[in-house]
């Protein structure tokens, strides 16, 4: 059920918010297969429950209060375990909240438990975790996507009507996409970053999977606003998304890209992205071709600057004051790597390689330098084309999910795979991910992007499709 | 120095800036506190947290670069300087690197031999300060504390103009009193707010290209910086002359021994893998930031040092001294004010120089104490001066006066009355003392008035006792003149 059904369903009495808390944690445990949580809470979920209900019994009544969700776990949670996937963070309890924890706190949704995600949200198919991979929903041998895959297959799943995400190559669409769910990334700056453990800090966004653009707008609304702990945090007003959603839109300017229809796209994906696309025309948008010229570079600068700043943000992991330590270290040397070599996974490790490479002395201007600049092409080519049109579209990966290890050996053909995704995080636009069909039982996903801070037009065009289209109300059938 | 060689000298200071709360976190300042309980969790690099400029330190430097006429840059960057240290949280260091807040100023040093040289002052940048180790606390283990990781500095790098260990002393001095005169920084070295570090290289004399240069780290106290430096050029020529090459490398001063020599441990830091911070947008300060500090800009050291000498006619000797410091400055102006409240005066002037330099500064210098501390007023100061100008008392007395006040006896006037300190020049009075005194020692009278003008001196010190110290000397010795001519 949606948020707006189960808020529906509070207010009338129908269900309590305790009663639908003790839903989520059943169907987290009954789920468990799905490995989407790395940890839930029941007392903490029950308090926040119960202050709920006896808040909407005191005759309050705001659009997430009592509705149960799940944390990826890189956000942090006073007094709960947040391990971003790491065993390098298996035991830290952070002693603050996040800023995107606290706003969902006021809002009065109730906490259940933290996803699972890729460690450090490195990564689009969940297998690089500490504590294991996630199957998809849809198909238990395939991936959920990733970073924040937990939070996607527990939405899928029906566990929690929705659940945080961030993303910073595509880690809140594309495993949207995968999973048969709608994802926002919003603009950079819209949501602050406080609390929300860092990977790469200028591509870094915190946004949100649900079931419906509805939703998102329900749930971006409590998330969206200044907070001066962020230097990078938008002063901008923000603007009602619920009201917005229903706004007359005659004649919107949807232009498809594309580059994001070129080699490698499955065929199938293509078909339901233009279907989508057609559901879209008829409802009086307005189809215009766009050329975004850099787009075939977007996935060398992102492997670039993301790992630059990787390698600098977690340089403060060093097994002095929190985090993983070695037993018995011999020296300063010994302690920081043996440390970071215990800590950190695999395919972190080579992100902090690659980074530390690229910002070295004889590298910089070559590798880290020339990034900037093409990312800052990439950003002219979608200024240039959202001089022409409102929206942007094309299909939010090239292919539906794939199967657990069938990539994980080849890092590039992972990357490669973010090819739709990433362009969007260097010129820090907002998009979102909305179901759009199956190719053999399996979800697809239609990318929308907007120019910077035009979340209300996206969630419009995207609440209008799901007007007119039941793709995500589709649910995977039920298993074990 | 040999005549052979040159010293080529450019110091990089780092003034903290006396700001509440850190750079980058709102954790206090103060120093002395207990270990780590000035710690914020971003200071401490917890995961998630992010550092927010300190706008006050921002002022601070715009306040340091319109003082030293340089150019104030409208978007500066703050960038990571990327190293592993226990006592540097992040694993980086936030400084700023390509872009620093301020650029291209000049600094007037005025040297001991009354030479003014036209320091260069490349840059001054905003960066935070590291923590500490604490290596004596455990056994076998060592501390972390971080109450000052994160403090706001102001590093201010020289070009290298500097030719001599004097030269290089003096315009530290310089800038350790532009700093604190600007109050932006307390400018105190044994706490660590106010440190340097020395670039000596050597070069023979005419050449230009610059010799392999030196960084020498840990000097904290202004002679500490002449000796090392001395010896570190003395070091570099005696190798030169040997026919070894110069290493390029950090050295450490041993204040024990008055020696550099290499510095061990660290990570050999060469490439600190400088990026933008992604965490922090450009520093962005637009003119009207400019203005409001310019507007709010102190008189500079340099400019009232040249209004006491050319509107107040003091000797530059007592300007220098004066200008040391604004609360002197301000001090000796405020005295002057009552002094002399209407034109310039120069003879007021110079009495309340004198006595600023002189009874106060000496009575601070005892007692340890800070000007701003002293215990007689400017105002009460002046009040005294006046009592002297007047001739009411004299000057010996006026310190004995002086030493009262400053025992908290009360005012000048209820002191000299007090204690009967008034100075007799009435003429009559004096004229009675006179004739009582000579009419006392008719012989010395008569051996004076005969030509020895020795005895002249007596009479003085009669009437003097006579009179219990209280006669005007000038007008004593003018009657005894007249009374004993021959």
């Amino acid at each position: 059920m949606t948020v707006v059904e189960l808020a529906r369903r509070l207010r009338g009495g129908a269900v309590s918010a305790r009663e639908l808390a003790q839903q989520a944690l059943d169907a987290a445990r009954r789920r468990a297969d799905l490995n989407a949580f790395i940890a839930l809470d029941a007392e903490r979920a029950e308090a926040a429950a119960s202050a709920a209900d006896a808040a909407r019994a005191q005759g309050r009544d705001t659009p997430l209060l009592g509705i149960p969700f799940a944390h990826k776990d890189i956000f942090c949670t006073r007094g709960l375990r947040t391990t971003c996937a790491s065993r390098m963070l298996a035991d830290f309890v952070p002693p603050y909240d996040a800023h995107v924890t606290e706003r969902l706190d006021v809002a009065g949704a109730v906490l259940v438990g933290k996803t699972n995600m890729d460690e450090f949200a490195m990564g689009s198919s969940n297998e690089n975790s500490a504590f294991g991979a996630v199957a998809n929903p849809w198909d238990g041998t395939r991936v959920p996507g990733g970073s924040s895959g937990g939070s996607a297959a527990a939405v899928a799943a029906g566990i929690v009507p929705f659940a945080t995400g961030t993303d910073t190559g595509g880690s809140i669409r594309q495993p949207a996409a995968f999973c048969g769910i709608t994802g926002l990334k919003p603009t950079y700056g819209r949501v602050s970053r406080y609390g929300m453990i860092a990977y790469a800090s200028s591509l870094d966004c915190g946004g949100v999977l649900a079931r419906t653009a509805e939703d998102c707008a329900h749930v971006l609304a409590a998330l969206a606003g200044h907070d001066p702990r962020d230097a990078t945090s938008a002063q901008r007003p923000v603007d009602d998304y619920v009201a917005a959603l229903d706004q007359p839109w005659a004649g919107l300017r949807i232009g498809v890209a594309r580059e994001y229809f070129g080699a490698g796209v499955d065929h199938g994906v293509a078909a339901a992205v233009h279907a989508a696309l057609r559901a879209l025309e008829q409802q009086g948008a307005r189809l215009v071709d766009v050329s975004l010229r850099n787009a075939h570079h977007a996935i060398a600068a992102y492997y670039v600057i993301a790992p630059a700043e990787a390698s600098s943000n977690l340089s403060r992991y060093d097994g002095v004051r929190y985090g993983h330590r070695c037993a018995n270290p011999t020296s300063l040397e010994d302690l920081y790597t043996r440390s970071r070599a215990e800590g950190f996974g695999a395919e972190v490790q080579r992100r902090i390689l690659t980074g530390t490479y690229v910002l070295s002395a004889g590298y910089y201007d070559a590798y880290y330098l020339r990034a900037q600049r093409v990312r800052r092409r990439i950003a002219d080519d979608f200024a240039a084309a959202f001089a022409e049109v409102d929206l942007i579209a094309g299909p939010t990966t090239p292919t539906p999910a794939f199967r657990l290890g069938e990539k994980s050996g080849d890092p590039l053909a992972l990357y490669a795979a973010d090819v739709n995704t990433v362009a969007v995080n260097l010129a820090g636009l907002p998009a979102i991910s909305l179901p759009a069909g199956f190719v053999d039982g399996l979800p697809v996903g239609l990318q929308l992007i907007g120019p910077a801070f035009a979340e209300a037009r996206l969630l419009a065009a995207a609440h209008r499709l799901q007007q007119v289209t039941d793709w995500h109300t589709r649910t995977p059938g039920a298993r074990p | 120095m040999s005549r052979a060689w040159e010293a080529v000298i450019g110091l990089e200071i780092h003034a903290q800036l006396s700001t509440a709360s850190k750079l980058f976190s709102g954790a206090a300042t103060a120093y002395g506190a207990e270990p780590n309980t000035q710690a914020s969790f971003i200071d401490a690099a917890l995961p998630g947290t992010l550092p927010v400029p300190n706008r006050e330190a921002v002022r601070k430097a715009i306040q340091f670069g319109l003082a030293i006429g340089a150019r104030i840059a409208p978007e500066s960057v703050f960038a990571r300087k990327n190293y592993f240290y226990p006592d540097l949280p992040k694993g980086y260091q936030i400084s700023q690197y390509e872009l620093p807040v301020v650029a291209e100023g000049v600094l007037p040093v005025r040297l001991e031999d009354g030479r003014t040289l036209s320091v260069r002052i490349e840059r001054a940048h905003l960066e935070e300060d590291a923590g500490k180790s604490v290596h004596d606390a455990f056994h076998a283990e060592t501390g972390i504390d971080l109450n000052r990781a994160g403090v706001p500095l102001l590093e201010i790098v020289s070009a290298p103009v500097l030719h001599s260990p004097a030269e290089a002393v003096a315009y530290l001095r310089t800038v350790h009193t532009l700093v604190r005169w600007l109050g932006i920084c307390d400018g105190n070295m044994q706490e660590g707010s106010f440190r340097c570090d020395a670039n000596v290289s050597v070069r023979p004399r005419g050449e230009t290209r610059f010799g392999t240069r030196c960084e020498i780290k840990n000097v904290n106290s202004f002679r500490f910086v002449e000796k090392a430096i001395e010896y570190e050029i003395e070091r570099q020529i005696r190798a030169l002359e040997n026919g070894e090459a110069i290493v390029q490398e950090t050295r450490l001063y041993d204040p024990a021994r008055h020696q550099t020599r290499p510095m061990r441990g660290k990570e050999s830091a060469d490439d600190y893998r400088y990026f933008p911070d992604p965490d922090l947008p450009p520093l962005r300060i637009v003119p009207e930031d400019i203005e409001r500090e310019r507007a709010a800009l102190p008189e500079l050291p340099e400019a009232r040092r040249r209004r006491y000498i050319e509107a107040m006619g003091l000797p530059a000797l007592d300007a220098d001294q004066l200008c040391l410091d604004r609360a002197t400055a301000d001090y000796f102006e405020a005295a002057l004010a009552t002094l002399a409240p209407q034109a310039a005066d120069p003879a007021a002037a110079k009495l309340a120089a004198n006595w600023v330099l002189g009874e106060l500064a000496a009575a601070l210098n005892e007692a340890g104490l800070d000007i701003a501390a002293a215990r007689v007023t400017p105002t009460a100061l002046a009040q005294l001066l006046l009592r002297l100008r007047e001739g009411a008392i004299s000057g010996r007395n006026a310190k004995e006066v002086f030493a009262a006040m400053w025992a908290g006896e009360g005012e000048a006037d209820a002191i000299i009355a007090a204690r009967g300190l008034r100075q007799i020049s009435d003429t009559g009075a004096l004229a009675a003392a006179v004739d009582a005194v000579l009419g006392e020692f008719p012989a010395q009278v008569a051996e004076c008035r005969g030509g020895n003008d020795k005895l002249l001196q007596f009479f003085v010190g009669q009437v003097m006792k006579r009179t219990r110290g209280q006669a005007h000397a000038a007008q004593v010795n003018a009657l005894l003149r007249e009374k004993l001519a021959p």
